[in-house]
């Protein structure tokens, strides 16, 4: 059955008559998979094509230009967004050409990369630039060939008349067809009869990433440009003096501008800016309240005990169900900051020219990069481009707009364009980091071991809200009390991947773990149980499908071979974030008394898979990301300045560190939802939870490898 | 500043550079190689691994005085037209995601296969390990060593 909707006027209608040129960064299409034809130049592709709507337009070469305007940082969207318009569109994915959108708010809604959103998002719009664009090139054909548009069929980019056996190709069709108007409702294929969904389709940028081409904002070089590199202050601290005469001595250092609390030096190359940074003297003093983390770990000890805490959700009587509790569970859990660290640091080309700007660079948010700037130099916005660039890497780091704004304020200043390059160390100390939380959790278990309470606090430190309190376990439990403080500090902090549940999820389910061992159940069955009580009488609002989570439990169980294999140590965990349910099992067998790290388990429940090769590489990345920062990686402060600022500090998880990972999904024909973060959040509780029942020793703060606990026994990982 | 000869993917290119600019920065401002990527700076990632006379070492950390009559190759000169086994083996596997430490590990991959043309997993984790994937992706590095061991 075809599904009927409503089009987007804001995709169709609005780009009416726009060019296709101009639009997008000059990128190469591979075209390594397609040496048959003639291959003509983007440029004579483009010249050529007809616009059918913001994604696609198609030249009478039979070429398909495919707009991606969702900046690309390794989530594949510039592969799987192409592949989506293409399947409706019925298309030769070997004529389909990609290009990087620019920032167009007239074209596109929400150029972002964040919240693993994209696909939700634009999974219909996408689906109807195909769609729509099939229509009037069938109805072109048809009106060709004197037949009804009904007795004709396409595929792989031609058009198929069945009684006649007459067949025309798309490029053969553009030139009518881009006379013909798009009707306001299409009919979409059955997900049953996708042919390029679902297949694994190579990333159309695999030939410029493997060949070294400029890709990245990195590699921005332009006429006239200078390069810069900018000391930032320590977190609540200010400037108080500036010497910058031994900075300014280094051959090849042509300026050193402060403004605002920063120093930059500017010159043509980059070393001799490496160079002249470190030969700063800048005295700073404080700006407010300085930090350190013993100061975090005071406050999180006082504000648990005694902070005033905001009601997140309650349901029933917490108190009564606690004094009348056979059995109290409580723990606390806590994990600390993170830097984002991308493989390329933070960077932005920016030209200031008169009351026009011109930025160039990798954001996850052009938009927000604009208006910042917009508002900063109080141009507007409609003066101001933004070309996105592909990202080496983002997870939160680059949806912020601070390396955009000191661009272009730079700029300003010296009147040129400039291209500000972070180090490592001004990555890592100019950060805006996952923020520091502490949770408490208290269970009350009546004496069949039933959870008839559940509390928990938590304690962030610019965290915002630290729980999710319409998620599992809310609506499984009768009395429930979820609380959050955020303590206000100098520290900046943003989102991480998989923000808040990438640490509450391992807690919650590291806790749920002790529940199930304190009431004596099985970790699987207690999910279960509570899964079945949030399905026949739920216990008010919850924001995740029961069903769904109970599918991926199960599964994971199925395929895990849970408690099957008595040499097998299995931690259980699962999680729902970013509309997506993963479970996941991680298994560790004893090999000379030794608990060795073998495998995790993935179930995951996104809907649809668009792209097998794109998903399991989020699954997997998502697993080894988790399992990486919770195992190893710390962030500590001393009078608001990082203490790791570089890898040999900072410690990453590399390639010996990971175990083999399998990765299921459930088939259930659903829309798209999330994945460039749900893998992320479970992995943690579900190695804790293995190396409880390895080890006997709970882990109940990261990274595991600082705990006392860990040092007393040695764990190894091993690939299969 | 003094002007040193370089030899890199076959050609000779003259710099005038201060005699402790990294080879990298040499590569990357002076003459335009923008494959061989920045990240750490301390040697610690492998972004920017590039051969020295058949070695896969960090370039970062590389003054250009050291290297005298060297034979540099980077990622652009890897190949004429990216099909070197292991650029084909990483168009095969589909390994990169946001696919910046790639030419790295690529340059460190494909200096282990010159002296190791079969290399157990082990071999291959020992020779990979130097170089980060912040994305993860290296269940597909091995993956993709392995198939260039086989499929040369």
């Amino acid at each position: 059955m075809a599904e009927l909707m409503k089009t987007n006027r804001r995709d169709f209608l609005k780009v009416a008559g726009t060019a296709a040129g101009g639009l997008f960064i000059g990128f190469y299409w591979s075209g390594c998979d397609s040496p048959k034809m003639k291959v003509l130049s983007d440029e004579e592709v483009l010249s050529e094509a007809h616009n059918f709507n913001a994604f696609l337009s198609i030249s009478p070469s039979g070429d398909v230009v495919m707009y991606s305007p969702n900046p690309e940082l390794g989530q594949n969207i510039m592969t799987s967004f192409p592949m989506v318009v293409a399947e409706e569109l019925d298309a030769d994915w070997e004529k389909v050409r990609v290009f990087q959108a620019n920032l167009d708010n007239d074209k596109y809604d929400r150029q972002v990369t964040g919240g693993s959103g994209a696909m939700p998002h634009s999974w219909e719009r996408l689906r109807k630039a195909g769609a729509t664009a099939r229509h009037v090139l069938v109805a072109a054909a048809a009106a060709k060939w004197e037949v009804d548009a009904s007795e004709c069929s396409t595929e792989k980019g031609q058009v198929i008349h069945k009684g006649s056996g007459k067949k025309i190709a798309y490029g053969d069709l553009v030139n009518d067809a881009a006379q013909l108007t798009a009707p306001e409702e299409v009919p979409l294929k059955n997900y049953k009869d996708f042919k390029i969904i679902g297949t694994p389709v190579k990333n159309v940028r695999n030939k410029e990433m493997f060949t070294g081409k400029p890709l990245y904002g990195l590699d921005v070089y332009r006429e006239g440009m200078v390069n810069a590199m900018i000391q930032r202050p320590p977190f609540g601290m200010k400037i108080k003096s500036v010497d910058d005469s031994a900075a300014k001595n280094v051959q090849g250092v042509t300026d050193v501008v402060v403004f605002k609390n920063n120093v930059a030096v500017v010159g043509e190359s980059t070393w001799p800016l490496m160079k002249a940074k470190k030969l700063l003297k800048i005295e700073y003093e404080p700006d407010g309240t300085v930090e350190s983390s013993e100061d975090h770990e005071r406050l999180f000890g006082e504000l648990m005990e005694k902070g005033k805490a905001q009601v997140m959700r309650k349901d029933g009587n917490v108190d009564q169900a606690f004094s009348k509790a056979a059995k109290v569970v409580t723990a606390e859990y806590q994990c600390p900051f993170l830097s984002h660290s991308p493989m390329e640091p933070m960077n932005f080309f920016a030209h200031v020219k008169g009351d026009r700007v011109e930025l160039v660079g990798p954001t996850q948010t052009p938009d927000r990069a604009r208006m910042e700037t917009a508002q900063l130099l109080d141009i507007p916005t409609e003066n101001i481009t933004v070309e996105i660039t592909r990202l080496g890497g983002g997870f939160g780091r680059r949806l912020r707009a601070d390396f955009v704004v000191e661009a272009a304020e730079l700029s300003k200043i010296l009147d040129k364009p400039v291209k500000v390059t972070w180090s490592r160390e001004d990555d890592q100390t100019g950060g805006a980091y996952r923020p520091a939380v502490r949770y408490k959790f208290q269970a009350a278990l009546d004496e069949n071991g039933k959870m008839t309470g559940y509390k928990l606090r938590g304690v962030g430190i610019n965290a915002g809200n630290t729980t999710r309190e319409n998620n599992f376990p809310s609506g499984s439990v009768d009395n429930l009390l979820i609380e959050s403080i955020d303590h206000k500090s100098p520290i900046t902090t943003n989102a991480w991947r998989a923000p808040i549940t990438n640490f509450l999820a391992y807690a919650e389910q590291s806790f749920l773990d002790e529940v199930a061992q304190e009431a004596g159940k099985d970790p699987v069955e207690l999910r279960l149980e509570l899964l079945d009580r949030a399905k026949k009488d739920p216990v008010g609002e919850i924001h995740y499908d029961v069903d769904r989570m109970k599918t991926v439990v199960e599964t994971a169980a199925e395929k895990s071979n849970w408690g099957k294999d008595s040499n097998v140590m299995q931690g259980f965990s699962v999680y729902f974030s970013h509309r997506s349910y993963v479970a996941q099992v991680a298994n560790i067998e004893m090999e000379n008394n030794q608990p060795v790290l073998k495998k995790i388990v993935a179930v995951t429940d996104c809907g649809i898979v668009v792209n097998p090769t794109g998903a399991n590489q989020q699954v997997r990345g998502g697993i080894v990301d988790g399992m990486g920062h919770a195992m190893f990686t710390n962030m500590t402060f001393v009078n608001g300045l990082p203490k790791q600022t570089n890898f040999d500090t900072y410690r990453l998880i590399r390639m010996k560190e990971v175990p083999e990972i399998d990765v299921h999904y459930i088939d259930n024909g659903i829309d798209p939802t999330g994945l460039g973060e749900p893998a992320l959040p479970p992995t943690g509780g579900a190695i804790a939870n293995a190396i409880y029942k390895a080890t006997g020793k709970r882990l109940r703060a990261q990274p595991f490898i600082e705990q006392k606990e860990f040092s007393e026994f040695n764990l190894e990982i091993k690939r299969v | 500043m003094a002007n040193y000869s370089l030899k890199i993917n076959g050609e000779t290119f003259n710099v005038d550079v201060e005699d402790d600019t990294p080879l990298l920065w040499v590569l990357r401002d002076h003459l335009g190689l923008v494959g061989t990527k920045y990240s750490c700076g301390i040697a610690q990632c492998g972004a920017c691994m590039v051969h020295v006379n058949g070695d896969a070492v960090p370039s970062c950390t590389l003054p250009v005085s050291s290297l005298g009559s060297d034979e540099v190759v980077t990622i652009e000169g890897l190949s004429k037209d990216g099909d070197h086994p292991v650029q084909k083996a990483w168009n095969e596997i589909d390994v990169a995601q946001c696919g910046y430490c790639q030419a790295g590990q690529i340059m460190a991959a494909s200096a282990l296969l010159k002296k190791n043309p079969s290399p157990s997993m082990a071999e291959i984790e020992d020779a990979m390990n130097r170089n980060l994937c912040r994305c993860g992706t290296y269940h597909k590095i091995r993956e993709a060593v392995a198939y260039a061991a086989k499929n040369k």
